[in-house]
């Protein structure tokens, strides 16, 4: 996030694109309602009528995957009407007549035609995020999960340098993270062509510096493989795979696939807290710790370091994940030997900058929002405030593209997936719960009481959701949260193993899969 | 900012102007009980607990909305005050259930502290007692209106802080109640709205609403509380989590830097698993097909010599890592040394694209 959670409550008006938020991330979902309760306006871009579409004054119910062409139909309407922020474009960013032209045909006819939300509509929306004081855009894997995902994150970010609305306080792009540590994750190089604090292998000097502290001839300075990559890869370039934490059997796309993939490794080593689907397929399964019982640190959407503090000691004869992975690297003959997690942190302070101020002993006092480069410096609240990292913010103009695979007359709806507000990822935790469980047992499939009148479907009747992949069954739920020709569920539920369905298709830049949008027909079992 | 001096007790205080007089009292460490005050929420002044005596004013006064002003002369624990406070505790009292032996809050109860505190018993007025049925058909939460003073503190929490709406005051007098609409239980969220952040919960000052899977569970003062940040969303609220006997039993909200006081249902309500006997306790290796207990010392073993083969054979790109969204930041940076330093791939990636 360029801004802090706690701006959101400021804002003047809020874009929020793709997210569901308050059922995936409830306390932003909070502050959202508190903006609106102090007179911001909200609108919501989302294919479905959820919670904070019901709040919003203005719903954007596009169809799945047309993001581009809304984000580009804001901007057009912003400069045709001359409305944009003249000073900060001229100052602050380049390539603007090369967007100026992309944007020009998208107008609120053409673009209404595309995404089904009415022109007059696109353009309050466009007068009010250009004209509000303080303007942030929110968005969550409903824009990223697209075959054009990363072209549909440069589209929210050209409306946000168009009027100026970044690098100040409540006024931003706020990518709202899934997962807990997935800032962290990335922040610490859990990458294949970045270091921690996004040193880029390929740099000569990051390797020495790397090779150097780590007491090694060589760091390899070749890019590796991303995830999707790696699993397809699997049996052939790719013989053993250490897989920490992670379930890709079933939340990745098409897992029918994944499967068979993992299953052609030679050899497989899983590390988790419970004998996930994907532990199963392994040769080894190592027992690790929960965040009850380990020191560590997380670090939130918005670049915050918190300490997770140790509760209760191990559980049976599992291990905490750090001394795992220390005594697999000993046993590989590269000792690591570190007394706790603090001095782990002290060496990551040591390599990467941002987070050179940040130790155990001042996060045991208050947490810290990275960059904080020192040991006296406060923390950053929000970035891009003089500056982007790059120098002059770039206009990357982008067209819109249809999904990878659109409805057709055998499989006529589109299904997209998404998280619950009981449950959590994969479920392998809130399955577990005795509480989120009990209340929110089963999964279900929304589908519009129009599909399901045309489809013989009752509320509660079992329906199969067939793809060109694979199909799944489950109970159908009338609903108006979805418009007719789209159905939706999640992939929390061990026993709806949506992503039997799902399309692997990827963006070509960040690989993230197509989640939100595939064909599938639907049909009522028995 | 100006600022105001008064005397309270005799201790002058210098407090801002426009503090009231409950919060200059605080600020001098002087204690003054309170019901429905809550920092972070609206003031309504309603329990008059709080009330101090102002000498020249024609009544007691609610400190928690009264202003401090320059020169302003207050007593806090006057004679006609106390008399006050043990009235209010003893009408409050009067149709409360003589529960405390069970009840789950004692030891963290306002109404059972100022009790002890101001030597109030029970049997001053006998007063007709509630009898409602406990709700608890949900997995969450517990509430005992029997319980309730109708401090009004969980409405405005959930009001002004969850803003969901849920709850208000329903009927007068000795039948006022707080509930959902039209009396609904929380469970049927179709008509109450309530999505069970269990925030009203951490507001309430007595038995009333409980962390319902907490009950029976253990003795507030026997309890450790270690503060921790939230495993599930990105969005890093933290709280504490309640330890007994080396056992999580519940979770509770502290001042968290995002967060407050505030938590969704996944962060309060779904800490089960760290227990559940699915719980991997041991390594274990696949021999025949079968996944079969090991040692650590057989599985790492195995593991370093399989990764060691593999990279020999093959070479180290040969070799996949992912780590995790779900781990801490040390363990992530750990799984890239491995990667790169010890195996010698950049073979490592996190599905944070899912
Ligand atoms: S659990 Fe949350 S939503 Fe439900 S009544 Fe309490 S505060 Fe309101
Ligand atoms: S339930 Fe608790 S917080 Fe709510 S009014 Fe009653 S005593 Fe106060
Ligand atoms: S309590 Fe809820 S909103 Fe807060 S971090 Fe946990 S899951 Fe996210």
């Amino acid at each position: 996030m360029t801004n802090s959670i706690e701006e959101i409550a400021s804002a003047d008006f809020i874009l929020a694109a793709g997210t569901n938020t308050f059922d995936a991330h409830p306390i932003i979902g909070i502050k959202i309602k508190k903006a609106v309760a102090n007179g911001a306006i909200l609108a919501v871009a989302d294919p479905r009528l959820t919670d904070s579409a019901k709040l919003a004054k203005y719903h954007l119910q596009l169809k799945s995957g047309t993001d581009i062409a809304l984000f580009n139909g804001l901007a057009n309407v912003i400069i045709a009407e001359g409305i944009y922020n003249k000073e900060f474009v001229e100052e602050r960013t380049e390539d603007f007549e090369a967007f100026k032209e992309t944007v020009a045909k998208y107008t609120p006819d053409y673009v209404s035609k595309i995404t089904g939300v009415p022109a007059d509509t696109i353009r309050e929306v466009a007068r009010g995020y250009a004209t509000s004081k303080n303007s942030s855009i929110l968005y969550t894997m409903g824009i990223t999960q697209h075959t054009c995902g990363t072209h549909n994150v440069f589209s929210t970010t050209n409306l946000s340098m168009l009027c100026g609305h970044i690098g100040k306080e409540s006024s931003g792009v706020n990518p709202l993270r899934g997962q807990n540590n997935v800032q962290g994750a990335c922040d610490m190089g859990a990458l294949p062509n970045v270091f921690s604090g996004y040193q880029g292998v390929t740099v000569e000097a990051n390797c020495e510096k790397f090779a150097k502290a780590w007491h090694v001839d060589t760091v390899p300075n070749k890019p590796g493989l991303t995830v999707g990559e790696m699993v397809e890869q699997c049996g052939k370039k790719i013989k053993a795979m250490y897989i920490l934490g992670e379930n890709p059997v079933l939340s990745d796309p098409d897992a029918n696939q994944v499967m068979h993939e993992l299953k052609s490794l030679d050899f497989l080593v899983v590390q988790d807290i419970f004998l996930t689907e994907t532990a199963q397929l392994a040769d080894v399964v190592l027992p690790a710790g929960s965040f009850a019982e380990k020191d560590g640190t997380f670090s939130n959407t918005e670049r915050r370091v918190q300490l997770v503090r140790k509760a209760i000691e191990p559980i049976g004869n599992s291990k905490p994940d750090w001394e795992i992975i220390c005594l697999v690297s000993t046993a590989m003959g590269y000792p690591m030997s570190y007394a706790s997690p603090e001095n782990i942190m002290t060496e990551i302070a040591l390599l990467t900058p941002a987070y050179g101020g940040i130790s155990f002993a001042r996060l045991d006092v208050c947490s810290l929002q990275w960059p904080c480069p020192t040991a006296d410096h406060k923390g950053t609240r929000f970035l891009h405030a003089k500056t982007f990292s790059r120098g002059k913010g770039k206009f990357n103009a982008v067209e819109h593209i249809p999904p990878n695979e659109m409805p057709d007359a055998e499989y006529p709806m589109v299904l997209s997936t998404g998280r619950r507000r009981y449950h959590y990822h994969t479920g392998s935790m809130t399955q577990r719960t005795g509480a989120l469980d009990v209340f929110y047992p089963t999964e279900y499939l929304e589908i519009n009481c129009a599909d399901a009148e045309k489809l013989g479907i009752c509320d509660g009747d079992k329906v199969r959701v067939t793809s060109r992949r694979g199909n799944v069954e489950v109970a159908a739920q009338i609903s108006e949260r979805v418009t007719p020709g789209l159905v939706f569920t999640s992939f929390q539920y061990p026993a709806v193993p949506i992503n039997k369905v799902t399309n692997a298709a990827r963006d070509p830049i960040s690989k993230i899969p197509e989640y939100k949008v595939c064909a599938v027909k639907v049909e009522k079992v028995g | 900012m100006a600022n105001v001096t008064l005397t309270i007790d005799g201790i002058q205080i210098t407090a801002p102007k426009g503090a009231t007089v409950l919060e200059a009292a605080e600020q001098a460490g002087i204690f003054i009980p309170t019901f429905c005050h809550d920092p972070e929420l609206s003031k309504p002044g309603a329990c008059r607990i709080c009330v101090v005596e102002v000498p020249g004013a024609p009544r007691l006064l609610a400190s928690c909305v009264t202003e401090a002003t320059e020169g302003m002369v207050v007593f806090s624990a006057s004679p006609a005050v106390i008399e006050s406070r043990k009235t209010n505790l003893e009408l409050l009292l009067a149709n409360h259930p003589t529960d405390c032996m069970t009840c789950n809050k004692s030891g963290d109860c306002r109404l059972q502290d100022y009790a002890y505190f101001y030597g109030v018993k029970q049997d001053a007025f006998e007063g007709e007692k509630h009898n409602y049925p406990i709700e608890g058909d949900n997995p969450f939460i517990e509430r005992d209106m029997n319980k309730c003073i109708l401090c009004g503190k969980c409405i405005r929490m959930c009001q002004e802080v969850q803003g969901n709406n849920v709850i208000d005051f329903a009927y007068r007098g000795f039948n006022a109640i707080v509930t959902p609409a039209i009396g609904v239980p929380y469970s049927d969220t179709e008509v109450s709205n309530c999505v069970f952040c269990g925030n009203c919960v951490s507001a309430c000052p007595t038995g009333a609403l409980s962390e319902k899977a907490m009950i029976g569970k253990g003795r507030r003062w026997d309890i450790k509380k270690v503060t921790t940040t939230c495993p599930y969303c990105g969005v890093g609220c933290q709280f504490d989590l309640n330890v007994k006997d080396g056992k999580v039993i519940g979770v509770t909200s502290m001042n968290g830097d995002v967060n407050g006081r505030a938590l969704c249902v996944k962060g309060r309500f779904g800490y089960g698993f760290i227990h559940h006997p699915d719980r991997l306790t041991t390594p274990l290796i696949k021999k025949d097909g079968k996944l079969v207990e090991a040692t650590w010392d057989e599985a790492i073993s195995l593991v370093a010599e399989k990764l060691g083969a593999t990279k020999k054979t093959y070479g180290p790109d040969a070799i996949g890592m992912l780590s995790s969204a779900r781990v801490t930041n040390e363990e992530n940076y750990l799984m890239q040394k491995l990667a790169r330093a010890v195996i010698g791939t950049n073979n490592i990636d996190h599905c944070a694209r899912l």
